[in-house]
């Protein structure tokens, strides 16, 4: 055998055909890769994905996967679920900043419309220090 | 557990005994087949044994919860996956990061132009005073509280070319 095997076809020890679905993304100089998508969804499951996906986006298709395979076998729990969850989490923290910061302006320039603004000591802030993020059950988030 | 009268999902649809142990069985119910018949799919029952397997009992659950989620996320996106979703909220964080630097450096110069100018310290730099958002945004005095905690983990939008950045920078994530 020679080396222009792709990574895929030098994994399983048999020829490469020159028609090889994975050659093209797969190359012999990073088994690697191959070996990361091959552990979470196996050569087989790739190949058919691979062949209901139309040629031009099976390059994106790959490196997604890829991706995804590496964030499971950094966490096997969660993989990229983890990923979303946490972004959807940071999101809720901004969208509370987002609209404290906005309150805030409204309470300054409203201080500035109002002639002498002399808030009581038990005037309630606009900025407080707890916030309830209203976080959802995290298993509410995995059952779509 | 593998019941004597109705067998797991898995173990009915890869039309199978299931066995008192079958490691599917306690996250596979057989009255929502759809939910194995989906991971099967995409990462295949072979591979998920594994994947259990190797994880303690007490987090199985949560691992085939999420695997379900990536494997509904691949089949609504058959390219992008969860990937897709993950560049999309990135973006979003983005945009809310900007809006909240945006509205800090507004905050900052209303307060100046409340304090006046005989009541700002020495050292403010002449531009503050006469200060507008965009001036204040490009000076670096834009804050973000969270800022330093948002891993780049990927550049990844939908153009067919693009190839994803080494996305796996997520140790602020869970630190």
């Amino acid at each position: 055998m020679t080396s222009t095997r792709c990574a895929v076809c030098k994994y399983f020890r048999r020829r490469c055909p020159p028609d090889c679905i994975f050659s093209p993304h797969f190359l012999n100089d990073n088994p690697q890769r191959f070996t990361c998508v091959h552990k979470i969804y196996g050569a087989s499951n790739l190949g058919k994905l691979l062949q209901e996906t139309p040629m031009q986006l099976r390059a994106d298709t790959i490196e997604s996967l890829y991706y995804e395979a590496k964030c499971r076998i950094q966490d096997p729990v969660y993989g990229c679920a983890g990923i979303i969850w946490s972004l959807h989490q940071q999101i809720q923290i901004a969208q509370s900043q987002l609209a404290r910061a906005r309150a805030e302006i409204a309470f300054l320039d409203a201080n500035v419309v109002v002639a002498e603004p002399t808030p009581s000591p038990g005037e309630p802030v606009v900025q407080q220090n707890g916030v309830d993020y209203g976080l959802d059950d995290p298993y509410d988030f995995w059952f779509y | 557990m593998g019941s004597g009268s109705s067998p797991c999902a898995s173990c009915k649809l890869l039309r199978r005994r299931c066995a008192k142990d079958c490691i599917f069985a306690p996250y596979f119910p057989p009255d929502d087949p759809h939910k194995f018949a989906i991971v099967h799919k995409v990462f295949g029952a072979s591979n998920v044994s594994k994947m259990l397997q190797e994880l303690p009992i007490h987090q199985r659950a949560d691992a085939v919860s999420s695997l379900v989620y990536e494997a509904n996320a691949r089949m609504r996106d058959p390219v992008y996956g969860c990937v897709g979703a993950i560049s999309y909220l990135q973006n979003q964080v983005s945009q809310l990061q900007m809006q909240l630097a945006v509205a800090q450096a507004e905050i900052l110069c209303i307060q100046m132009q409340q304090q006046g100018p005989d009541q700002l310290p020495a050292a403010t730099h002449p531009s503050m005073m006469d200060c507008d958002v965009k001036s204040l945004l490009l000076s670096g005095n834009n804050t973000s509280d969270f800022g330093d905690q948002m891993p780049q983990f990927l550049s990844y939008t939908s153009s067919s070319n693009n190839v994803i950045q080494d996305p796996l920078k997520r140790e602020s994530l869970w630190t």
